[in-house]
């Protein structure tokens, strides 16, 4: 634990160094004289540059930052980001001791803490990288090894591109062919329910959308402040969004007894108690769900729809897990079609912006950073501001767009590449769906974790019990118990995960995020470890006598003398 | 059930630019060429963002024969592609995890990437250490001035927090500035001295703060958008004693450091005149440095990739740059092998050297001949004056507008210089930018256009400029 203690210590250190410029010249000479050095090689670790600069400094002379803890903007200060969190930062320093040789109780870090699809070895989808590279490169249109419905796709998408590349400036909403391509394929998907190609706006990956429309939508001071609906657990762009906008959030709970579904009276509860002190004007909701992997019934969606048409709520429809899920008796019903199924009074009115992504679904093309936003029922002039908003990034990355645009558009039966695209798109999905089913099932089979089943998206959420004595411990660590937990679980198995608490939870339950992403073989052995850790965790923590610190206090001492 | 329509104070004071008036109104006329139109052009040439390949520059083949090779990995294996491209792919796939390009990367980028770019400022600073910790890619230089902006920007405090900008300067970054909350505070470049910096501008424009906001930091651009000056050393030392007396966080543009035209003129990086001027300002001034793959000889902007360096930051203040970097997952992929290939090229002796010689040799040329030829025919034309571009994307000439003129554009509720530019595009077919949008002396106007573009693109476009002007200046006597 007090390897923990040590962590804790040092995560107050930014693993930065300060970058005073003679400061290192003077290091740089040392160094020199030295030969190399592992931290020099890495030039991450904080190798006491911050000691070295008070010394050579006179004090007297220096001159105070501009920018500095007090300066520093308060509402920057309350962002949390639990998905690139501590956590993820510390997996990176152990996978950086494995290589550089230094023992560890495991062989490799096993990441799960990130919906990443490629990473753990899933293959792209031959046919999004043939048209992205024949846009890139369009002297390939000439290879025999290209299908032509590749190089038609490439063709009509660097047309709409300002001098035929994919390098220029596209407009801010996006490539016109493409937008219009994604309309398409929401009328398709949503069975004739129509969508207008104005109302299409590329983003930079689905989060960019999501924080623009935030952004947009925060004003006020006091009780009339926005107010944003957000699930509870949720993902942690929403929390950290709204803190950097110093918008209210407004925490409903979703039903963990009842697979995390959401409950409209908890909606309500949590909207009467908020409208106290804040003006709720945003409802976001993720379906399926992250982290909870829930897909809302038609009947629900119907019910929030209902629900934010008579308190005049913005819809937030994160739908980037649309293609991912997996139950047989649940089904993904956009809210769109449902809102156009409600009748034209809801339709006309109820303002909905839903999201999508290329990283997500049979894709996961995480690094184009493309995605879409569909705005619907917008006041016109909201619009115009909206417009401007986006401008001020210029416009998201064309390859990205190009990537979104194969995925609305995928080979129809008749075209050449039909059979394999099909083939590959299937392979991903069904993959998935086993690994839903195998996680939830591992995961239950183990005293003190209980998971619910993972329906849709990519994560389980299991709750863990996390007995009395290491709640305490973490307490008196300033630590979450359920961080304390995975970060044990990170030391001692290489297994990264996220801990509930940085997605939020009913109080006194614990939770953490994995993915269900890793190859079967490798998602088993990750399983079983969780397993034996857990049973580990829980007997060290039921031990009657707690440890004599003073071995700790040696131990600690041993820690620190590791390399990082 | 009422649409909403109260929105964020902040982002409804970004100011509202002409801008959209008029590419809305050259897309419809494209359009209408396309349908057959009849009008004194074929087409238009659009010269009014900073965007190479749009204006008929060419991408360079080695840096898109590697980013197909990483987006379709099987080239690698085949000999379509030079040997040195296929190299380079594999190596850069093999930086990414899962090996391609379809995964996230740190937040601050692809680590061998970062250094790199951390190799390549060290080199271009003739040895000045950089750190790659300190570095961060994003989705373009916009991208990461914003989040720089928005760690300083304190909207809670009062007076608000206040940035000095250039006038002209950039619009986009003005905008994001207000849209953070932020206080635009200009302060004017010598339109005479061929848009010079001049420190006692810096010292009135901090002057006119008082009493309406808190200046916390001094955005340059240099080399300069849209006035195309490129900044000595002397003038450079002069900011940064400024920054240090008042206190300001020093925010450089150098997106168009690759772009150096005079002959007199060098480009030197803040950073470098920083180190040069010795502790205690080079141990002080936090200084945030910007670059793209966008400008320079690539012209990459559709990939989105640049990056921020930042020196002299407080280290508990670099933990929350950290997590605000975060929220955005990491920049495009493509962005940061793009940014890599621009930053390290083809060395002599690599296969692919040869053509990217000719290649970038040729854009070269064609740049040297644009601004040349952009500086002598504006010159001679009646009714225009135009400063020396020393470097930069662009030539920023002024208009002498005729009373007339002035008048109508009142009529019909346009800036004179929008007036301006929409004449021009709807007679020549010429879409510039005026100089409304980038700030200038009350009473002067001008308008904007790329000069990165092609030979034949300038070339057309000076004859129709030519034409128009002569006839807009008879129109107006």
């Amino acid at each position: 634990m007090h390897r923990l203690k040590h962590l804790v210590h040092r995560s107050r250190h930014v693993p930065l160094r300060t970058t005073s410029l003679s400061s290192y010249l003077w290091q740089h000479a040392r160094f020199k004289t030295q030969g190399p050095n592992v931290t020099e090689q890495y030039g991450l670790k904080r190798f006491s540059t911050a000691e070295a600069t008070v010394e050579t400094r006179d004090p007297a002379r220096m001159r105070e930052k501009t920018l500095t803890m007090a300066t520093l903007n308060p509402q920057v200060k309350a962002v949390e980001y639990a998905v690139r969190g501590p956590i993820v930062i510390k997996a990176g320093d152990i996978e950086r001791r494995l290589q550089q040789g230094v023992k560890q109780p495991f062989t490799e870090v096993i990441k799960a803490n990130i919906g990443d699809a490629h990473a753990m070895g899933q293959q792209p989808i031959t046919f999004v990288r043939q048209v992205v590279a024949l846009c890139c490169f369009p002297e390939l249109m000439d290879s025999p090894a290209f299908p032509d419905d590749a190089k038609q796709r490439a063709r009509r998408i660097l047309q709409d591109c300002g001098g035929h590349s994919l390098g220029s400036y596209s407009a801010s909403q996006g490539v016109e062919c493409v937008r219009q391509d994604i309309a398409d394929y929401i009328t398709q998907r949503d069975q004739g329910v129509p969508s207008d190609w104005n109302n299409i706006y590329l983003t930079t990956g689905a989060s960019d959308g999501i924080m623009s429309i935030l952004k947009l939508l925060v004003s006020g001071q006091g009780h009339s402040r926005t107010g944003v609906m957000i699930p509870i657990p949720q993902y942690p762009l929403y929390s950290a969004t709204i803190s950097e906008l110093e918008a209210v959030p407004i925490h409903y709970y979703l039903d963990e007894a009842n697979c995390w579904a959401l409950d409209i009276e908890e909606l309500q509860r949590a909207y009467l108690t908020a409208k106290q002190h804040c003006q709720p004007r945003v409802l976001c909701i993720i379906n399926p769900g992250n982290p909870t992997g829930q897909v809302q019934s038609k009947k629900c969606i119907e019910e929030v729809l209902h629900f934010a048409y008579e308190e005049n709520l913005f819809v937030m429809a994160d739908e980037v897990y649309q293609d991912n899920v997996y139950s047989s008796d649940c089904h993904f019903h956009s809210f769109k079609k449902v809102l156009y199924e409600m009748g034209p009074e809801y339709f006309n009115n109820v303002e909905l912006a839903s999201f999508h992504s290329t990283s997500k679904g049979y894709t996961g093309e995480c690094g184009f950073r493309g995605g879409y936003m569909e705005v619907l029922n917008m006041d016109p002039q909201v619009n115009a501001q909206l417009v401007k908003l986006l401008s001020v990034r210029l416009c998201p990355p064309v390859s990205g767009q190009a990537a979104m645009d194969v995925i609305v558009n995928p080979p129809k039966a008749h075209e050449p590449s039909y059979a394999q695209f099909t083939k590959e798109k299937s392979s991903v999905l069904d993959a998935l769906a086993h690994k839903a089913k195998l996680t939830e099932e591992i995961l239950n089979s183990v005293p003190g974790i209980k998971c619910n089943p993972v329906q849709g998206a990519m994560y389980a959420f299991p709750q863990i019990f996390i007995p009395p004595r290491a709640i305490q411990e973490a307490q008196s660590l300033s630590m979450a118990p359920d961080m304390l937990y995975c970060l044990k679980l990170l030391e001692e198995t290489g297994i990264c995960v996220v801990p509930g608490s940085g997605f939020g939870q009913r109080e006194g339950t614990y939770h953490f995020r994995m993915t269900i992403l890793p190859s079967p073989e490798k998602l088993k052995v990750l399983l079983e470890k969780v397993k034996e850790f857990h049973l580990r965790f829980l007997e060290e923590y039921s031990q009657q006598e707690p440890q004599i610190t003073g071995i700790s206090q040696e131990q600690h001492r041993e820690m620190s003398k590791q390399p990082d | 059930m009422s649409l909403q329509q109260e929105i964020n104070p902040n982002v409804r004071n970004m100011k509202n630019l002409g801008y959209a008036i008029l590419a809305s109104r050259a897309s419809q006329i494209k359009e209408e060429l396309r349908q057959g139109a009849r009008k004194p052009y074929k087409e238009v040439i659009d010269v009014s963002f900073g965007d190479p390949h749009s204006a008929g520059v060419k991408p360079l083949s080695f840096v898109r024969q590697v980013l197909a090779a990483c987006i379709y990995p099987q080239l690698v294996n085949r000999d379509t592609l030079p040997v040195d491209v296929r190299q380079r792919a594999q190596k850069l796939l093999g930086r990414c995890a899962g090996g391609g390009v379809g995964t996230y990367t740190n937040t601050a980028g692809i680590p061998e990437i970062v250094q790199g770019i951390s190799e390549f400022i060290t080199r271009r600073d003739g040895g000045t250490p950089s750190y790659p910790e300190n570095i961060y890619i994003s989705a373009g230089s916009q991208w990461a001035l914003s989040n720089i902006v928005s760690v300083l920007v304190n909207s809670q405090g009062s007076p608000r927090s206040g940035v000095l900008t250039p006038v002209p300067g950039y619009f986009l970054t003005n905008m994001a500035m207000t849209g953070l909350g932020a206080a635009v505070v200009p302060y004017y470049l010598s339109e005479e001295q061929g848009w010079e910096l001049q420190v006692e501008k810096l010292h009135q424009a901090l002057e006119s703060a008082k009493g309406v906001c808190d200046p916390v930091a001094l955005y340059v651009i240099n080399p300069g958008n849209p006035g195309g000056h490129v900044q000595s050393r002397k003038s450079m030392q002069e900011v940064i004693q400024f920054v240090s007396e008042k206190r300001l966080f020093l925010l450089a543009d150098e997106v168009y450091q690759d772009c150096v035209y005079g002959e007199k003129s060098e480009f030197v990086s803040y950073k470098r005149v920083l180190a040069e001027m010795g502790p205690p300002l080079s141990d002080t001034v936090e200084l945030a440095s910007f670059h793209s793959a966008s400008k320079g000889f690539t012209g990459e902007c559709g990939l989105r990739g640049g990056y921020v360096e930042l020196v002299n930051l407080d280290p508990d203040v670099l933990k929350y740059i950290y997590k605000l970097f975060s929220k955005d997952s990491c920049a495009p992929v493509l962005g940061q092998i793009a940014l890599d290939l621009m930053l390290n090229p083809p060395q002599p002796g690599d296969p692919s050297y040869p053509l990217y010689e000719v290649e970038t040799q040729n854009i070269r040329t064609t740049l040297m001949h644009n601004v040349k030829r952009a500086f002598e025919v504006l010159n001679s034309l009646p009714g225009i004056s135009c400063q020396p571009v020393d470097g930069g994307a662009f030539i920023f000439p002024r208009l002498h507008l005729p009373p007339k003129a002035i008048q109508k554009a009142k009529e019909v509720g346009m800036q004179p210089d929008t007036f301006y530019c929409m004449r021009l595009l709807e007679d020549a077919g010429v879409f510039t930018t005026p100089g409304c949008h980038y700030g200038q002396e009350e009473g002067t106007y001008h308008i904007r256009c790329v000069i990165m573009s092609s030979m034949e693109n300038m070339e057309e476009l000076l004859r129709r400029l030519t034409h128009f002007q002569t006839q807009f200046m008879k129109d107006f006597a």
